[in-house]
């Protein structure tokens, strides 16, 4: 019974969803909205889940001395500076509005930190680039040429150095035709691929076939 | 004679500045003079808009023949009578010749009017719109060929399901990065380190993520024989629970539901970058001997994915975000492109009703591959040779594939 019910859920909200797709007439979208609230509810209340788990092994780690435990004190501590700021000094609803100590900790430490995080992005880009773009085999050599051509023709530069020749065969043209046909065609390849995969998996869940994330084998 | 050219010229720019002089004059003049009166939009129909669920009329009209020249869009007066007052209900920019009115009531009769606008704020009102009213529809007549090219596509999977089920045997193909998953999980243990496996960061509601975590399943289960360490950040409270019974189940059915613990799945954070962060420094402390990142990814891919390199780990990710997967590949050991994130849950139980599922999906390749043949030569034949016949036929074609808005 345990595992039958949440199979039998998964079926019919799968084959609502698909209904109401073609069939846009009550009770279907009626069903649909609704199936979509209460998601939106569970996963709200679900929040507390994750916070819990969060607390209860930061503060278990904290207690037991356990490996980095000094990481997990900052975690709490963040979460408690947040959570009090924003419950109690920063006038209930308007918790966000500029000035309140809750938008203040988000401004100024918050968004530096994810911009900080965001950042070190360009330098991975690099790193991988240099290891992606080595010549050392025939695919590769063709990435690192598609590479070189298309960063050229994306800069002035690159239109400067091929101005000698007709319009249509300049660097900027090479660049647009490598993104619009190989790069397109393959994307869409890879696209309809996904397209079908998701077909194939959903059904596999709507009918009972995949069971791993209901608790079968 | 030099006197005499320099003479000529002089009359001839005093000719210039008194003719563009007058020719000013005369544009102040027609400026000043009062403009023609603005003219309004015509043929104004409004109509239930097809294939929705009621609620809505879309309204249609002809433009104004000052289009062109004066229009800065069409405002859209409703009344539920045609003597009634009207009220605005929207705004359609220049150039628009429609608009969908969403708020309507089904068992109401709507008349709308179409005012054209000028520069100016002039308006100039349209005829009166036959009365209209919304309804549900029964079937989205738009979605037909979806239906049915859909349906062969469904239908052809269940074929196979129900063709491996008979015992038939199916060949597939190999996935080197699911090879890899005994080989990398293998490692781990050897080394004493712990498996990091990441289930993307969108929620349960993502297809992505339901085929992470269907793998996550598999792997512990591998993981759970080989009494190695998993840890599993997560960065929705709803994957986390969903993951946390995936893997109690895993042990327990590998017989080792003494080795499982609550603490391999857990909760970091909902917000991107502090997921990212608490990833990097669980990598950078712990030094997993293998990652899988398999699920939908946004711009954390690579730093991740570099940062796992940077340690010295065996990476397996896999992703349906097209965007991201350049990133992968350049920085993980094996990926799962696309339809392998897909596929990896059935090709790794080895069950036959899922790879009954597999075989189903090679139907839906070959329609692809089908239409794009025939409609790309439909196109050129009709480009070479300008045929209706031919022409007509790629129109068929597109429209038998691509979904028409209402």
């Amino acid at each position: 019974m345990r595992r039958q019910i949440p199979l039998l859920l998964t079926a019919i909200v799968g084959f609502v969803y698909i209904i109401q797709f073609f069939i846009p007439h009550r009770p279907f979208n009626i069903f649909e909205h609704l199936f979509t609230d209460w998601f939106l509810i569970i996963a709200a209340c679900a929040i507390w889940l994750g916070v819990l788990n969060l607390l209860k092994l930061s503060l278990e780690k904290v207690y037991k001395r356990g490996k980095d435990w000094p990481y997990s004190v900052v975690t709490v501590a963040g979460f408690l500076l947040i959570t009090i700021a924003g419950f109690f000094f920063s006038g209930g609803r308007q918790f966000q509005n500029p000035g309140t100590p809750f938008d203040y900790i988000y401004v100024n430490i918050f968004t530096p930190l994810s911009a900080t995080m965001f950042a070190l992005l360009a330098f991975f880009v690099a790193s991988a680039s240099y290891r992606a773009f080595r010549a050392r085999t025939r695919e590769a050599t063709l990435l690192l040429l598609a590479g070189f051509f298309v960063m050229l023709g994306r800069v002035p530069v690159g239109d400067l150095i091929t101005q000698w020749l007709p319009v249509g065969y300049r660097l900027s043209n090479l660049t647009d035709w490598i993104m619009n046909v190989p790069q397109t065609a393959g994307q869409r390849a890879i696209m309809i691929g996904i397209a079908l995969g998701i077909m194939s998996t959903s059904l596999r869940v709507i009918l009972g076939i995949e069971r791993t994330i209901t608790g079968g084998e | 004679m030099k006197a005499f050219s320099h003479s000529l010229i002089s009359c001839c720019l005093l000719g210039s500045i008194l003719l563009a002089t007058t020719d000013s004059i005369a544009q102040v003049e027609c400026s000043d003079s009062v403009p023609s009166p603005l003219l309004p939009p015509s043929e104004v129909i409004a109509e239930d808009h097809p294939g929705d669920a009621g609620g809505a009329i879309i309204v249609r009209w002809k433009l104004s023949p000052d289009e062109a020249k004066r229009i800065t869009g069409y405002e859209i007066l409703r009344s539920t009578s045609p003597t009634g007052e009207f009220s605005s209900v929207g705004f359609a920019a220049t150039g628009a010749n429609r608009y969908v009115d969403a708020n309507t009531e089904d068992s109401l009769t709507y008349y709308y009017k179409v005012v054209a606008v000028d520069v100016n704020k002039n308006a100039s009102e349209s005829e009166l719109s036959p009365p209209a009213r919304s309804s549900a529809q029964w079937f989205n007549f738009h979605l037909l060929n979806l239906l049915i090219i859909g349906g062969l596509i469904c239908g052809a999977v269940i074929y196979f399901i129900a063709h491996a089920k008979k015992g038939k045997k199916l060949f597939l193909r190999r996935i080197a990065g699911l090879e890899a998953v005994d080989e990398a999980i293998g490692r781990a243990t050897e080394m004493g380190r712990p498996i990091l496996f990441i289930p993307g960061i969108l929620d349960m509601d993502d297809v992505q993520t339901i085929a992470g975590i269907t793998i996550l399943g598999r792997v512990a289960k591998t993981i759970a024989q080989y009494e190695t360490k998993l840890n599993v950040p997560t960065s929705r409270s709803i994957v986390m629970s969903t993951a946390m019974e995936t893997v109690k189940e895993a042990y327990i059915s590998a017989g080792r539901a003494d080795a499982y613990s609550d603490d391999f799945v857990h909760y970091v954070t909902d917000e991107q970058f502090g997921y990212v962060a608490a990833v990097d420094g669980i990598m950078v402390r712990e030094r997993p001997a293998t990652c899988f990142y398999i699920g939908a990814f946004f711009a954390e891919s690579l730093i991740m994915a570099e940062t796992g390199n940077s340690i010295g780990a065996i990476q397996i990710a896999g992703t349906a975000m097209p965007a991201q997967l350049p990133f992968f590949v350049a920085a993980c050991d094996y990926t799962l492109i696309g339809e392998e994130l897909f596929a990896a849950s059935a090709y790794l139980s080895g069950e036959p009703k899922q790879l009954g599922s597999l075989k189903g999906q090679d139907v839906g390749k070959i329609i692809a591959m089908s239409a794009i043949v025939i409609g790309a030569a439909l196109e050129t034949i009709f480009a070479i040779s300008g045929s209706s016949l031919f022409g007509s036929l790629a129109e068929l074609m597109h429209k038998l594939f691509s979904i028409v808005a209402g």
